[in-house]
């Protein structure tokens, strides 16, 4: 008897555990989907029946947005706003945390734990005196207004990741390193930064999706509709164009994929860095 | 990290050269040129952007003060004690608070329990894994955008209710009609619905999380577990959740951080209202701070932000988080 219930309750236990992981992939895609073929209907078919494959299939709204140059003005804003401030990050937090990691100097862990109060400030708290800070600088509507101050709430994290990173690597090398006449900057450059790909590749991915997503400080700084991100762009639509909902959900489709091209590409890194991340956060 | 325990302690120079000045080029010294050539650019860009608005929020918080002009129409600390009165400004609190308790209440516990159940042999597992987690990557603008149709009167969700709702039994008709809401244009349910759309995107996170806590526990405890007689659910109990104590402590930090840090969602969506059900600090902050040029106030409202999230995490360091700091590994 209980040779045979043992499989009969795992086959019904299985059953269930697969009911609710697709109730719940369920619940994660149907919204994705919706929006997606949303896209492809007219504002009148969304009304009229929002469920089921779009009849006719409509192409104006994908095409339309594809078309247009304020998109692709976003795009450009957008991915440069990312990538500069990555380029920045990386060096700026490799370096402080190659010192902070490598040498023993006076008020080193002082040092540390000043960069570490930024992990407990939020920058919506900050936006306000921020703003007025890029303000005297003459910094508003001007990319560098975001990418700066990315760069400086970036860095709190980017060191705490690195630090114990460049620790863990031998005092050996650095030995050898030395005995063959390599400095500091050398050894950083040729030892050390190869060694640290992969935790470099994960603060260039969570700084990346987290620069393409962000909507306070580029709401707050970006003045011209000609230095607008994508999340600005989005909801600019969303509000100017609320009740045309198809041209709505195709401008936000297209603006998500470079964000889910990078996730496919980058998963591991992105959760790796917030695992990591938490563990110290 | 040794130093954790005592964070002002400077360390000095342990190497075996007697002299003050070490040998050039030994490990674990750099001339102070070189130091400031590796530190300083990172400790300029943070002071500039980070440290001194904090400072000088702190300044002309002190003020009523239009953001324009010298600062002269002093008031102390009128700006606090208006802000802390506000009932708008406790509303938000409030809000805050609880989008925090659902969040430990609803999405922790079920963020765990799909963790568990990806914790087991699944066939595609990680397509799950990776599907769940994929509502992160998108912004909370995308999320709201998308989430606003959806919720609208006649969009999407209303449609799926009135279907599927009659089919449940003894779940008439009218009990259905009589449950339909504009999702977010009712203050009874808007903060509720906010709710439902930030565990939508932000469990998959935990779970994520919690996964790692779970892969990070020994299988031959289970297994010591189930020889003992154990069974599953008195394993998960007993052996299970205690390993994964810090890992849910730090998921928990994150929820409370987060849900008084909304801003983007509730700003695309609803903008606080209706009539201020949905405000939170940041709307607060934004809406009569920034949005009405109120700048002395607002720089008050920033730092009770910044006041309150740091009380909270400083609190929760030191009577929760402290056990798992304490001879932890970084």
């Amino acid at each position: 008897m209980a040779v045979a219930t043992i499989p009969v309750r795992r086959v019904l236990s299985r059953t269930v555990l697969y009911v609710v992981a697709l109730a719940v992939l369920a619940l994660i895609l149907v919204p994705l989907v919706y929006a997606v073929l949303g896209g492809f209907r007219t504002t009148g078919q969304i009304a009229e029946r929002p469920v089921g494959l779009p009849d006719p299939w409509i192409f104006t709204n994908y095409l339309g947005t594809l078309r247009s140059p304020a998109f692709w003005r976003q795009v450009w804003n957008s991915t440069f706003i990312a990538l500069a401030t990555t380029l920045l990050i990386l060096p700026l937090s490799s370096l402080a945390a190659f010192a902070l990691a490598r040498y023993r100097f006076r008020g080193r862990e002082a040092i540390y734990t000043f960069f570490t109060i930024g992990l407990l400030y939020p920058v919506v708290a900050a936006t306000l005196p921020l703003w007025l800070t890029l303000r005297d600088l003459d910094l508003l509507g001007n990319p560098w207004g975001v990418i700066l101050p990315q760069v400086a709430f970036g860095l709190p994290l980017s060191i705490v990741i690195l630090r114990p990173f460049f620790r863990n690597i031998p005092d050996d090398l650095e030995d050898a390193a030395i005995i063959d006449g390599c400095g500091p900057l050398r050894f950083y450059w040729h030892v050390m930064l190869p060694l640290s790909r992969p935790a470099l590749s994960t603060i260039s991915v969570l700084t990346i999706v987290g620069s393409w997503n962000a909507f306070l400080l580029p709401l707050l700084v970006l003045t011209r509709q000609d230095q607008w991100t994508l999340p600005l762009g989005v909801n600019n639509i969303s509000t100017q164009y609320g009740t045309d909902t198809a041209l709505v959900l195709a401008y936000t489709v297209l603006s998500i994929v470079p964000a889910l091209i990078l996730y496919a590409i980058a998963e591991r890194h992105i959760v790796s860095g917030v695992t990591s991340g938490a563990v110290k956060g | 990290m040794q130093t954790q325990s005592q964070p002002t302690r400077v360390s000095q120079p342990s190497a075996p050269t007697p002299s003050r000045r070490p040998l050039r080029g030994a490990p674990g010294y750099a001339s102070w040129p070189t130091l400031a050539v590796l530190v300083l650019p990172a400790l300029v860009v943070y002071g500039l952007f980070v440290i001194y608005p904090i400072v000088q929020s702190l300044r002309f918080s002190v003020y009523n003060w239009n953001g324009l002009g010298p600062l002269t129409d002093w008031v102390g600390l009128g700006n606090f004690v208006e802000a802390l009165n506000s009932p708008d400004f406790r509303a938000a609190i409030f809000h805050c608070f609880v989008i925090a308790v659902l969040s430990l209440t609803l999405q922790l516990p079920f963020a765990l329990a799909l963790a568990v159940l990806l914790n087991q042999k699944l066939a595609g597992r990680g397509l799950f894994r990776t599907m769940f987690f994929a509502p992160y990557v998108l912004s909370e603008v995308v999320t709201g955008v998308v989430w606003r149709q959806l919720l609208r009167p006649d969009g999407m969700v209303d449609r799926v209710i009135e279907t599927v709702g009659p089919l449940i039994p003894g779940v008439s008709e009218a009990a259905v009609q009589e449950f339909m809401r504009p999702w977010l244009g009712d203050p009874g349910v808007a903060l509720y619905s906010l709710f439902f759309v930030l565990t939508w995107k932000y469990f998959g996170l935990h779970m994520v999380l919690l996964l790692a806590g779970l892969q990070g526990i020994p299988s031959e405890l289970k297994e010591a577990a189930a020889i003992d007689g154990a069974g599953p659910w008195q394993a998960f109990r007993h052996v299970t959740l205690p390993l994964l104590g810090p890992t849910i402590r730090i998921s928990m930090f994150l929820m409370i951080i987060g849900s008084f840090h909304v801003f983007d969602l509730v700003w695309v969506t609803t903008r606080g209202g209706p009539v201020g059900a949905t405000q939170t600090m940041a709307t607060y902050l934004i809406d009569f701070g920034f949005g009405r040029n109120r700048f002395g106030y607002g720089g008050a409202v920033s730092i009770l932000i910044f006041a309150i999230s740091m009380v909270l995490a400083l609190f929760y360091q030191r009577f929760v988080l402290r056990r798992d700091v304490e001879g932890a590994l970084t």
